[in-house]
């Protein structure tokens, strides 16, 4: 059945229409090298367009841009990233800690465990439940979860307040700690269909070896399933790590817009990157704008490391891969 | 280490549709038997209905018994988990895990509900891969990857997997269908010095390779596309392959047909 497509393919019928099918491999290599061109341009125009527009700001900085814990580039011409860059790390790193565990076990249900129907309704589901636009994730925050979480951050607090991260005098709807939960919400949609994706992937073959080697279902999953889904994994988990640092509407309508450094997360404060850009662009002045323009490249700066290092680890065990076999 | 296959009355089901019919053979310890036939015959269902394997497959299951020494693998109250411990696979494709070294892989069944300190895991890892004659290629290399070794290489590695676990019987699907006639003449050694210790069963395509290594031979055939497979003979391989007693061995034997 091979042999007759695989001549039409290589054979007399290359040389029979060379001419043309020389153009039109031309062409073709044209507009894919142009589309390729065309990203790495548009990625450079915006490059420049936000060192120009960042650097009379920081020019006019009165404080040190990268350690300065105020923000006051209409006024006083002094203002600093670090605040911003600790908010937006540790809000994310929180919602990534709280969704990938809940987001591989969906994932792990959907693929290997759920009857066949309700795994595809529940894929559906899934689907849907990352197109759901982030300004309703907000609002259903402020409206239900800034309300209802201070009970179980009284709870965290009381009971496990010798751990810095619970600790503080008094608990807050709108803190840092809502503000993860929220996230975790938003990105768990992403990393469990990409992770549901992978889980499928894993050749029959390699999770029969491991059931006739007499493993249970879970031990089949830890022995097969989980390593061959690691690289998959974790690129899901970046996905939803940029998703979650770049997100600001959500963000926006419940951290208290406060400047300070603290671990204590479950207390009054707390912002980030995007939600500041989002509250203060509206009524900046020319270096004030400048000013949310650069700590819009921090954030650009503090994505492309972390994805980088996502990309180190996966790399690390490429021989493992299993992509050659 | 080495125990008898006894099945009586056994079918097969993908769904509806029905596989295999009323299989009934045994299969003797310390013996390599043979499973031979045209393509689709299940020879390879009936293969992994030995070990509960069959049920696996969604929709997939199994009317009839199998004993094991007496115990009906298919008895209430028994676990297939505990039945593939005790009956190892091989499979037609190499299938070395590929996130794990060449170490882990055979110690991959080992670490499953069971502690073992690492002094004894070493013993057992060289020991299972002297016995599937790979040590000597591999023991400078054990925490390079599986995947990493030729075809047949990787092949012995799976057979070390699943000798490792010290199984009573084994099960070969084709192991050598897909690997060079080197690489099968060190697989088919291994399965004549591996039948002192264990009952091995084999599925093969190849019926040199069938008289070649096993005391007895059983021919599946099926009456028409769409019926389910039957055994049509079982007899001591050297008869089979001289005087067989059914018509329909002798013409697939001598090639007339399938």
């Amino acid at each position: 059945m091979t042999a007759p497509t695989s001549t039409r393919a290589g054979g007399p019928a290359a040389s029979r229409s060379a001419p043309g099918r020389t153009r039109g491999e031309g062409a073709f290599r044209y507009l894919a090298t142009g589309a390729g061109i065309l990203v790495l341009v548009i990625m450079a125009a915006i490059a420049v367009f936000l060192v120009v527009e960042a650097v009379p700001a920081l020019r006019a900085n009165e404080g040190d841009f990268l350690t300065e814990v105020i923000w006051d580039p209409n006024g006083s011409h002094t203002f600093g990233i670090a605040a911003l860059a600790f908010g937006t790390v540790l809000s994310s790193l929180l919602a990534l800690v709280m969704a990938v565990p809940v987001a591989v076990g969906v994932a792990l249900f959907i693929s290997h465990y759920a009857p066949r129907r309700l795994a595809a309704a529940l894929g559906y589901v899934i689907d849907l439940l990352a197109a759901v636009p982030s300004v309703v994730y907000g609002l259903w925050g402020i409206v239900f979860l800034v309300p209802f979480i201070t009970g179980p951050e009284g709870f965290l607090n009381e009971y496990f307040g010798w751990i810095p991260l619970f600790a503080g005098e008094s608990v807050a709807g709108r803190s840092m700690f809502t503000a993860s939960v929220i996230l975790a919400v938003m990105i768990l949609p992403i990393i469990a269909a990409i992770s549901r994706e992978v889980f499928l992937q894993v050749p029959k073959s390699h999770e029969e070896a491991a059931l006739a080697l007499g493993a249970t279902r879970w031990e089949m999953i830890r022995m097969a399933v989980l390593p061959f889904g690691r690289p998959g994994v974790i690129s899901a988990a970046m996905l939803g790590l940029g998703r979650a640092m770049g997100e600001t509407i959500a963000v926006a309508l419940i951290l208290p817009a406060t400047f300070g450094i603290s671990f204590q997360i479950l207390t009054a404060q707390g912002n980030s990157i995007a939600a500041n850009i989002a509250n203060g662009f509206g009524e900046a002045t020319p270096i004030g704008r400048g000013a949310l323009i650069a700590s819009g490249l921090v954030l650009f700066a503090i994505t492309m490391v972390m994805n980088m290092a996502a990309r180190l680890v996966v790399a690390r065990r490429k021989e493992y891969s299993g992509a050659g076999a | 280490m080495s125990k008898q296959i006894t099945v009586s009355g056994l079918d097969a089901y993908y769904g509806s549709h029905k596989a295999i019919e009323d299989v009934s053979m045994t299969i003797e310890p310390r013996s390599v038997t043979a499973f031979i036939g045209p393509s689709g015959c299940g020879k390879s269902t009936f293969l992994r209905t030995l070990n509960r394997m069959h049920e696996v497959i969604p929709g997939a299951r199994v009317e009839g018994k199998v004993l094991l020494d007496g115990v009906d693998l298919y008895g209430s109250g028994v676990e297939p988990v505990s039945v593939r411990r005790s009956i190892g696979m091989v499979f037609q494709r190499p299938n070395p895990f590929p996130t794990m070294s060449i170490y882990e892989n055979v110690a991959a069944g080992l670490r499953l509900n069971r502690r073992m300190p690492r002094s004894q895991t070493d013993e057992v890892v060289e020991e299972s891969l002297r016995g599937a004659n790979l040590w000597n290629e591999v023991k400078d290399r054990l925490n390079k990857p599986g995947a990493g070794l030729s075809g047949g290489q990787q092949q012995r590695l799976c057979i070390a997997r699943a000798i490792a676990v010290k199984p009573q019987v084994l099960l070969m699907d084709e192991p050598c269908s897909a690997l060079d006639p080197i690489s099968t003449l060190a697989i088919e050694d291994l399965i004549t010095k591996l039948k002192q210790e264990y009952t091995i069963v084999i599925v093969t395509h190849n019926m040199q390779q069938a008289a070649r290594i096993s005391d007895r031979t059983a021919f599946f055939n099926l009456a028409a596309q769409g019926q389910p497979g039957k055994v049509i003979e079982m007899d001591v391989t050297t008869r089979m392959f001289t005087s067989p007693s059914e018509k329909a061995t002798e013409d697939y034997i001598t090639g007339r047909f399938g």
